[in-house]
């Protein structure tokens, strides 16, 4: 078989492009991400649409820096209030990862509850999404869940009190109460197990749950695909048909989204 | 007929069932605190209700069931299929491998699985279950503990774990009653949420008593305890007078040995009448801040867990 020889230009555009089709050939892993960013959405999304997105970068946020204070962070009654002051006064730019951490943590519950209202608001948890609704409830929870455990780990005064005060107010939970406060401080009072086991369940046990928990609310997003805003002419069969947009492009996610400055 | 796969949305018809159903769950929830009766009527109507509204919900068209996955046969065989596999549905129906196979193997999973986990889960739940044991500890003499005055005693619960232990209770020598020595030694957890209450009153540290893990402060006079957390105030016995908490502060038990006052177990307290050694106390098991010990609201605390 004759094989025409390939110009210069063209065989640097194969260098380039052979990783990639290696990594297709054996995953499909290039569609699928194509097929996640290039996929339709309405032509007339909102930008507080992007709210979720902010949300997942707050996520990746915090489990990037918390992976790196973890590294430093000693989660024993001894020593863990001294290796936080050395993270935030002696390790090199050990003050902006743990203030990114600490300030991160209230911004990814913001967002998480700002992303909840535009999803109220746009009416969008009605059917056929509202187990995403449900699966978003959970990743609520185990935010805030989050929250709780981490603000025990600096182990000062305010960090014991305040979760004194957290589990004593889980006790007065109905019946399972005593139980679960009980459970939480690993015994009757905080002791020496309690900081390591908010330890494990604030850097493990919630995260885990946490990214399986996103990947399923992912998996729904992309498969039912997102809502119009509630005011869409489009959505309402008095705007272009399927989604044309007003200039007649096709509304896409991801980059896309970027260059067509509406 | 309906496509299985038609466009329609699925979602329940209007309907007033689940208005009922709520009612009921609120009827229920109020009934636990007022009393038992408008409790099981609450549950009796949400019963009936969650009855009406899933008859309602299976009534209608049933949803679109997931499409059955065809088991996979040998690779060549499978190539030429259709004809060989409709022979074989229409042979005798009888309990196939697979079926035994896909059984025993979801059967013996969840077996290993449970063995595997359910000693982990339990390792992590256990001290909500367990006795915790609470040794007694050694406050010094009984002479240190002037008549009618509280002393604040701070000591380590377990010395093992170290400064995390430590615990404060207001100890007061009560002077003898029956020929015994009378002690009143309360908790400085609050009982609204479990705040350090603080002594209202001058102390005299000038005379403060160290041996070992404890640390003995003498106070001049207390007029009561106060929270600093959400304000509650309890008078010298430890009766709520102000805020929130629910009852009064928790006691220890004590007992003296070759004239040392040891302290003992923790226990809760509702209220106190009278003073000093001829007071009344209410006693009830130990439980956590903020749950009521007596009265209506008690029964949602109807177990506590060992302590
Ligand atoms: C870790 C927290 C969360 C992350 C990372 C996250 C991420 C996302 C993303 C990226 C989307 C795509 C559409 C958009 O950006 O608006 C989305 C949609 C959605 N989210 Fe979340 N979310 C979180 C929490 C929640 C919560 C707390 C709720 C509600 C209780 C919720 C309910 C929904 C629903 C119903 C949709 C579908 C909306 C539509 O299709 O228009 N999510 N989420
Ligand atoms: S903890 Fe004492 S008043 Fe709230």
């Amino acid at each position: 078989m004759a094989t025409r020889r390939l110009t210069r230009k063209e065989q640097m555009q194969q260098a380039i492009l052979y990783p990639v089709d290696w990594l297709e050939e054996r995953s499909g892993l290039v569609g699928a991400v194509k097929y996640f960013l290039f996929r339709k959405v309405p032509g007339d999304t909102n930008w507080f649409q992007t709210l979720g997105s902010a949300t997942l970068t707050a996520f990746i946020v915090q489990a990037l820096t918390g992976t790196i204070l973890a590294m430093y962070y000693k989660p024993d009654p001894n020593s863990a209030y001294d290796s936080i002051q050395h993270i935030t006064n002696d390790i090199w730019a050990g003050w902006l990862v743990r203030g990114m951490h600490r300030w991160g943590a209230s911004v990814f519950i913001i967002l998480m509850f700002m992303h909840m209202g535009r999803v109220f608001l746009f009416g969008a948890y009605k059917y056929p999404r509202e187990l995403n609704w449900i699966i978003g409830v959970l990743l609520l929870a185990s935010g805030l869940g989050e929250g709780f455990t981490g603000y025990l780990l600096p182990w000062d005064q305010t960090a014991y009190w305040a979760t004194v005060v957290g589990i004593n107010i889980n006790g007065t939970a109905p019946f399972l109460g005593p139980f679960l406060a009980q459970f939480l401080q690993g015994g009757t009072y905080i002791n020496a197990d309690t900081l390591s086991r908010f330890y494990a369940i604030h850097m493990l046990m919630i995260p885990g749950a946490i990214a399986a928990l996103i990947g399923l609310h992912l998996y729904l997003v992309i498969r039912l695909g997102v809502t119009s805003p509630p005011w869409s002419k489009e959505a309402a069969g008095t705007g272009p048909l399927d989604g044309e947009t007003p200039n007649g492009k096709v509304g896409r996610a991801g980059l896309s989204r970027f260059r067509r400055g509406r | 007929m309906t496509e299985p796969h038609d466009d329609h949305p699925h979602v329940p018809g209007p309907s007033l069932w689940p208005v009922g159903f709520a009612v009921g769950i609120v009827v229920l929830l109020v009934g636990v605190i007022i009393s038992w009766w408008v409790a099981g009527l609450g549950g009796l109507i949400a019963l009936a209700f969650a009855f009406l509204w899933v008859r309602d919900l299976t009534a209608g068209t049933p949803l679109a069931h997931a499409p059955e996955v065809a088991p996979e046969t040998g690779g060549a065989a499978a190539a030429d299929a259709p004809a060989t596999a409709t022979i074989h549905e229409d042979a005798e129906e009888r309990y196939p491998r697979s079926k035994f196979l896909e059984l025993s193997t979801l059967g013996l999973g969840g077996v290993i699985g449970g063995i595997v986990t359910a000693p982990a889960i339990g390792f992590m739940v256990a001290p909500a279950f367990l006795k915790q044991g609470q040794k007694d500890h050694d406050l010094g003499p009984i002479s240190d503990f002037p008549e009618g005055k509280y002393v604040i005693a701070t000591y380590m619960a377990d010395k093992s774990q170290g400064e995390v232990s430590r615990r404060t209770a207001f100890v007061r020598y009560n002077g003898q009653l029956k020929g015994q020595p009378s002690f009143t030694i309360i908790s400085n957890h609050c009982a609204h949420l479990g705040c350090p209450v603080q002594a209202n009153g001058p102390l005299d540290e000038k005379n403060t008593k160290t041996f070992g893990d404890v640390t003995l402060i003498p106070t001049v006079s207390i007029a009561g305890f106060g929270c600093p957390c959400h304000g509650g105030q309890y008078n010298t016995e430890g009766n709520r007078i102000a805020g929130p908490p629910v009852r009064a502060l928790d006691r220890y038990a004590f007992s003296i040995r070759n004239g040392r006052l040891f302290i003992g177990k923790p226990f809760s307290v509702s209220h106190v009448d009278g003073a000093g050694s001829s007071a009344v106390i209410h006693k009830w098991a130990f439980s956590f801040p903020g749950e009521h010990v007596n009265g209506l609201e008690s029964w949602l605390y109807p177990i506590q867990p060992p302590h």
